[in-house]
């Protein structure tokens, strides 16, 4: 195994000396020491990143001026919350079976997690819904269409890590695929759900304290 | 007598390092790699017509889709700059609503930053140069990078519509800025706006994709042996602009999606209470300027997003043709990074006359001015690769050249421009039309003909016509000065832009009345050339000259590969080994003046290559 350097440390080479030549014709071509699936994923989550921090900073633009009403938070949402927090959890256990290679255990915790996230979903329709029947539509103040955009938004994300859920699940129910390769889209999806749940506590928490 | 010379020869490699001294060795020592530790990537073989001509999953052939789609786009924007030549200079035609001209001025602006220039830099040259220079077989994900392109087609179809629905395009400008953009009167601010803000999400999505790709190959996918600092400096371009671009674009997808909701459902985020028409608008307490912050958030870094990748191609460009190793490699990464990095940094500067604090002002104007300290640095390495080099004036070469003459007098409006001072009276005049065509639509733009001369045979296995090339080229380098150098004049004379027609107004000189009708014409002309590149472009690719295997002599790996062009995969049965960076030109003791990526040390042996 080649000794990684880092990229921004590697700026300082210089390729045209034999010393350096000698230690680069070794190089195994790879910048960091994870698979490229990885690196994707965390691209993804810094460019989600970029964007609810913008959407965060809007927001604490906005609030400043005088028509701002803050919204209530319905209790609904304190189950919402706790229900992505057993769902992390349950990923977390998950990724722990397929370390094990324990196929049961995967399945149901595959399962869990499924039905937990669309739980998730469908409890963040209903607030929307005890909202609006109470009047708090998305145009009649700035607090509420923020609100309703991030609930949009980070549903959006979940939505868009269910695909990848469902195929991961698919892939085991079918038996069609390589060990390893299922246990990188486990770990993969469960760095993504972590990732959906600090988003959502930031979210929440900007929310509840403003 | 023999241990004598070795040791000479030891002692001797401590100033210079020297091949040679592995002469006691066997050349399979020298030649030695450690055996491949990455797997071969898994290639995705088409088998039926539509997965191999339409929805093809193979980074050359979506590069070329990516750039006819964007060149057919850009010449939409090159007919609505005629025609709106055509309005300013001849006003008495009226060949133009007044609406028409801004909604043709917001379309240009729009076409030509996002869907030309980006799209073919990142989408066009990014797929087509990133695999093959890093020594890949493909993208890391092929199937994301089909989907990145075919997203891409959709928002040009969704831009294209606003011209048929009701009301038109949007005539907002092409920073879009509310309120104006959404409130009646502005030209399309219905149907038009919100078009445009769905085919800008749309370009957002597919991008990310697409930089997804660009990202993860040349990080992790790239062959033995090329380390980053081996790569050309066009992947180093067409890298950082693309990290730019995934911090970058979240802005205007975020300020877009705000925009929509505040004209399709009436939320107030950037909409203040707006009384239009004598009637008061639904709409409180919004901020217009936080829609510009976002915008210019993603707005200034976007030049570098075009920018960097025309500083990388070209530093190859001039390099290779004129036979000599880049000046200052180390520093040229260096001064691209550090580029990137301060490109987040100096965006309220296309705001100084939005009404802000003026130590606000006095801050962006600062960081303005030390972003000309690696550009600078740039302009002289390419100038030092220059001196004392064996310039050949190939076409490639003559846009170079043209391109450091271009990019330098937009830069220098570009100081001017970057202090608060200097931009308050000229911000609204001709002057600021000319610097930024200059630094951000000429000089780009001469890059991307040079790249399409000098990589026109890797695609099609033939050479471009010189003759037609010389006349496109002087044509279109002198048409270009003749159209912008006297805009200058005209902004410092006053004459404001934006305006549809001017006539004989007080800030309109007689020179600056018959300016206009000069500029028009040469619009015209330069215009015109560019049918004369295409038809070259079509007709070298049938019936041109066949080009030789490696026809410029250059190092980087897409000249090294089996076959010219290129088939799928890339590199045939195996990956090449890279042994030595991209810019060996002109090595002491080699034979040739050049030493490709892949060629072995023992191929070379004696040549040396002085210490820094």
């Amino acid at each position: 195994m080649i000794e990684k350097k880092g990229i921004f440390k590697s700026i300082f080479e210089k390729p045209w000396e034999q010393s350096q030549i000698l230690k680069d014709n070794n190089h195994d071509g790879k910048a960091l020491p994870i698979s490229g699936s990885k690196l994707a994923v965390r691209y993804i989550m810094t460019v989600s990143t970029v964007i609810f921090s913008l959407f965060v900073i809007s927001y604490s633009d906005r609030m400043l001026v005088h028509d701002w009403k803050s919204m209530p938070e319905p209790w609904l949402l304190w189950i919402n919350t706790a229900i992505l927090v057993l769902n992390s959890y349950f990923f977390h256990k998950t990724k722990i079976a397929a370390d094990n290679i324990n196929y049961e255990k995967i399945k149901k915790g595959l399962f869990i997690v499924g039905f937990l996230a669309y739980s998730f979903l469908i409890g963040q329709l209903i607030v929307w819904y005890l909202l609006m029947s109470n009047d708090y539509y998305a145009a009649s103040n700035p607090a509420n269409s923020f609100f309703y955009l991030f609930t949009t938004l980070h549903g959006l994300h979940l939505l868009g890590g269910l695909i990848f859920w469902g195929r991961t699940t698919s892939k085991l129910l079918k038996g069609n695929y390589k060990f390893a390769n299922l246990q990188n889209s486990i770990e993969l999806c469960a760095i993504y759900w972590h990732f959906l749940l600090i988003v959502w506590l930031v979210l929440f928490g900007l929310m509840l304290f403003t | 007598m023999r241990d004598d010379n070795e040791y000479k020869i030891e002692a001797k490699s401590d100033t210079v390092s020297d091949v040679g001294t592995f002469e006691s060795v066997t050349t399979t020592d020298i030649d030695y790699l450690p055996p491949k530790e990455i797997p071969d990537q898994d290639l995705y073989h088409s088998h039926s017509w539509w997965t191999t001509y339409v929805f093809s999953q193979d980074a050359k052939y979506i590069g070329i889709q990516y750039a006819f789609t964007a060149i057919g786009t850009g010449l939409l924007g090159l007919i609505l700059s005629w025609l709106m030549r055509m309005q300013i200079a001849f006003p008495g035609l009226g060949l133009l609503e007044p609406a028409a001209y801004y909604q043709f001025l917001t379309m240009h602006g729009m076409i030509m930053v996002v869907y030309l220039l980006t799209a073919l830099f990142l989408g066009g040259f990014g797929n087509l140069l990133i695999p093959l220079m890093c020594g890949s077989r493909d993208m890391a994900f092929p199937y994301v990078n089909m989907l990145s392109y075919w997203m891409f087609v959709l928002a040009v179809i969704v831009l294209l519509a606003s011209f048929f629905v009701p009301g038109g395009p949007t005539g907002a400008g092409w920073t879009l800025y509310p309120p104006q953009a959404i409130t009646a009167g502005t030209a399309g601010s219905n149907a038009g706006i919100t078009l445009m803000l769905i085919s800008l999400v749309l370009f957002v999505v597919g991008f990310t994709m697409g930089g997804l790709n660009y990202i993860v190959t040349t990080l992790q996918y790239r062959t033995q042996g090329m380390t980053l600092m081996r790569l050309p400096l066009s992947v180093w371009g067409i890298f950082t602009a693309t990290v730019l671009a995934m911090f970058a674009f979240p802005a205007l997808l975020v300020g877009g999606i705000m925009m929509t909701l505040d004209n399709v459902l009436g939320t107030s985020f950037f909409m203040p209470t707006v009384i239009s028409m004598g009637e008061k608008l639904g709409t409180v307490g919004g901020s217009p300027i936080l829609f510009q912050h976002l915008f210019w958030f993603f707005g200034h870094p976007e030049v570098y997003i075009v920018a960097l990748p025309a500083f990388g191609i070209v530093s190859d460009l001039i390099s290779i043709h004129s036979r000599k190793t880049i000046f200052g490699y180390r520093m040229m990464v260096w001064a691209i990074v550090g580029i990137g990095a301060l490109s987040f940094f100096v965006w309220a500067h296309h705001m100084y006359v939005s009404g802000m604090n003026p130590w606000f002002g006095f801050f962006f104007a600062t960081t303005t001015l030390i972003i000309a300290i690696p550009t600078a640095i740039k302009v002289y390495n390419w100038i030092l690769t220059l001196w004392k080099g064996n310039i050949q004036l190939t076409l490639p070469m003559l846009f170079s050249l043209a391109f450091i003459v271009t990019f330098l007098n937009g830069g220098l409006t570009g100081i001017f421009l970057g202090n608060v001072t200097v931009d308050v009276p000229l911000s609204d005049t001709y002057f600021v039309v000319a610097h930024f065509h200059m630094v951000m639509g000429i000089a780009p733009i001469l890059v991307i003909f040079g790249a399409i001369y000098h990589w026109f045979p890797l695609i099609t296995g033939r050479m471009l016509d010189e003759g037609m090339g010389k006349v496109h080229f002087w044509i279109t380098f002198i048409g270009s000065y003749a159209i912008y150098f006297p805009m200058h004049y005209q902004g410092f004379v006053g004459v404001p832009r934006r305006y549809f027609e001017i006539y004989d107004s007080p800030y309109m000189s007689v020179s600056g009345l018959s300016l206009n009708a000069f500029i028009t014409v040469a619009a015209l002309i330069v215009g015109a050339t560019q049918l004369l590149f295409l038809y070259n472009l079509i007709f070298s690719a049938r019936a041109g000259k066949k080009a030789e295997k490696n026809p410029w002599k250059a190092n980087s790996l897409e000249w090294q590969t089996p076959e010219m062009p290129p088939e799928h995969g890339n590199f045939g049965k195996e990956l090449p080994k890279v042994y030595r960076w991209a810019y060996d030109f002109g090595v002491p003791g080699a034979k040739e003046d050049y030493i490709p990526q892949t060629t072995p040390p023992s191929a070379v042996m004696g040549s040396k290559v002085e210490k820094s």
